[in-house]
């Protein structure tokens, strides 16, 4: 019978440093995997930790870690060449689908980006199967930038990019939170509007208010809900919210499923 | 159709089975409770059929003879992961209200998202006796959940005048008794008709239920010490927890502990980032998965009626309070 706690493991071929504290293993996979979905990652002795896939190759997903606790204090002693525990992928992930040709909308905050930087690299690569794409990310200070490579790749793609930041000591940065640029942004045809918000939970409550605003419906929007997730599976409690399993049924939800959400 | 027992056949029996199962059934713990003095009724392996606690609801449920509190998934060595040898076959005594909570547990660990290894190792080893309720016991309300009667059991046993009545249907235990001269006899099954208590089952509550001025009661009340979800049969949240020894750092295991949504760090995230802070925001948590989510999920309600909950409270809160406010709010289903 299939453990389906059994880990296995997988090479970090690249480690790259975006801040002192986030940094993105490129570990070995290969096997079917979307954005949004993450991975159970672990240091045996040490711990388990739900991380979200922040890109996709065809023998590798990216994981950008934050070192705040345990189990990624663990992580962070290891370099190229070791490799770390793993299981997954879970979750539902975002479907390109839901996107193409569409007026698309990426509004994404600090280590939400990860979630969505799959979907933004898709489209940045594949520019005419949306009818525009505007990404808005945003972080605390230009110090905790993440994923600068590839913001600079991004830049000279087909896509209005606006990254900003809550404060800065030196000129050169847009400074605001994300939710000041949305009432900005102009849609050709709204009904053909797709919107994705993800960050931390306050964040994804404005954003998405900002948008009703704008008079986008509530199907026309996609969030990421991030909770404590043990196992993965559907068995060990700590992400349900209501009648939803977040690890099983999500984390991506349509806002009209996502909205009846509480905590 | 079954038999009645004496002291010298049981004590034949378990010999038997002892060779193969580990026998599970509610015995006393004395003076292990949380007050001087104070006895628990719990799972444990018996030694005799004496053993059994039969005029009493025991303090906790069954669920800990197949998910103990602690239980290790795996041993870690400096560079393999072993999962543990299988465990041994567990034969459980229990009533018909854990019996209807076993499904809430085969619900969540074979139906929810994929089969869990460990759960299904055990359970499918597993074997049930069905213990007859002669009685109704404090805040017992089975009736109402219609948890007062079970299916799918593999024998019956009650406490009989001239000895233990049980029946042994299924095959393979029947086979522990064979060569043991026992009299026949047909007993009927004893189960709770009628309880002190009838609770009423909120219908259709509102949907903004969750933000109601109820729960504010909880947040002072409540002292988040997690043993009503200890005590309930259908509980099954448990938490990840690795370690390593502390004379070979390099060993090391991974566990699943039991954890409480009552309890804090239940929800944490990593950045600082917790859900639910107050405790009527956990009270309301609980108790709408008992009677609503649970149910709206697959089709029937999580609670079984077995008021150990509210038996357990060092704080004397009431669900069964609760859900008839909740009923008085949104309609009830039965009485």
């Amino acid at each position: 019978m299939n453990n389906a706690y059994m880990p296995f493991l997988s090479r970090i071929q690249k480690v790259i440093r975006h801040t002192a504290i986030e940094y993105t293993f490129r570990m070995h996979y290969v096997g079917e995997v979307k954005p949004g979905q993450f991975f159970e990652v672990s240091v045996p002795k040490y711990g388990e930790a739900p991380i979200s896939v922040s890109g996709i190759g065809d023998d590798y997903v990216d994981l950008t870690i934050r070192k705040v606790g345990k189990v990624t204090n663990e992580i962070f002693e290891n370099q190229e060449g070791k490799s770390l525990f793993m299981r997954g992928p879970y979750g539902n992930g975002f479907l390109p689908e839901n996107y193409q040709g569409k007026e698309l909308v990426v509004v994404a905050g600090g280590t939400g980006v990860s979630p969505v930087k799959g979907i933004i690299d898709y489209f940045g690569n594949h520019p005419e199967e949306v009818r525009s794409l505007t990404v808005i990310a945003g972080f605390k200070s230009p110090k905790d930038v993440l994923f600068k490579e590839d913001i600079k790749r991004w830049e000279n793609q087909k896509m209005n990019l606006t990254i900003t930041v809550d404060a800065a000591e030196e000129p050169g940065w847009n400074v605001g939170l994300v939710t000041k640029y949305i009432p900005d942004i102009t849609f050709e045809d709204k009904e053909n509007a797709a919107v994705i918000v993800v960050g931390p939970p306050v964040m994804m409550k404005f954003a998405v208010a900002e948008f009703k605003k704008l008079d986008i419906e509530d199907s026309q929007i996609w969030i990421s809900q991030e909770r404590k997730m043990c196992c993965g599976l559907g068995k060990c409690g700590h992400c349900r919210m209501g009648d939803t399993y977040i690890c099983l049924d999500g984390p991506v939800f349509n806002y009209t499923e996502g909205k009846k959400l509480l905590d | 159709m079954g038999n009645l027992w004496n002291e010298e056949a049981l004590s034949r029996l378990l010999e038997n089975l002892k060779k193969d199962y580990d026998v599970f059934a509610p015995r006393l713990y004395a003076g292990t409770g949380c007050y001087s003095d104070t006895d628990i009724v719990r799972y444990g392996i018996i030694e005799s059929f004496d053993e059994i606690v039969w005029d009493e609801k025991s303090d906790y449920s069954f669920k800990e003879a197949l998910l103990p509190v602690s239980d290790t998934i795996m041993y870690f060595t400096e560079s393999s992961v072993k999962i543990p040898e299988e465990k041994r076959k567990r034969l459980v005594f229990l009533r018909a209200c854990d019996l209807n909570a076993l499904k809430r547990l085969d619900e969540i660990y074979l139906h929810n998202g994929p089969e869990d290894f460990y759960y299904k190792n055990i359970r499918e080893n597993a074997k049930f006796i069905l213990m007859g309720c002669s009685q109704s016991f404090k805040s017992c309300f089975c009736v109402s959940m219609g948890t007062n009667q079970a299916e799918n059991y593999d024998g019956y046993a009650h406490p009989a005048k001239e000895g233990l009545y049980l029946e042994l249907k299924d095959e393979v235990l029947s086979s522990y008794a064979e060569g043991i001269s026992v009299p026949r006899d047909s007993q009927e099954i004893q189960y709770v008709k009628e309880n002190e208590e009838a609770v009423p089952i909120p219908e259709t509550l509102p949907e903004n239920i969750a933000s109601h001025e109820i729960w504010k009661e909880y947040s002072g009340r409540c002292i988040g010490c997690g043993r009503c979800n200890f005590v309930c049969p259908t509980c099954t949240c448990f938490t990840m927890q690795d370690i390593f020894y502390r004379d070979n750092e390099k060993a090391g295991e991974r566990r699943r502990v039991w954890a409480s949504c009552q309890v804090d760090g239940y929800s944490d995230i990593a950045g600082g980032i917790s859900f639910r802070k107050d405790q009527g925001e956990r009270m309301r948590f609980k108790v709408l998965h008992k009677i609503q989510n649970y149910k709206n999920r697959f089709g029937y309600p999580m609670c079984v009626g077995c008021g150990r909950c509210e038996n357990v409270c060092p704080e004397y809160i009431s669900y069964i309070e609760c859900l008839n406010k909740l009923s008085a709010i949104g309609g009830k289903i039965h009485e």
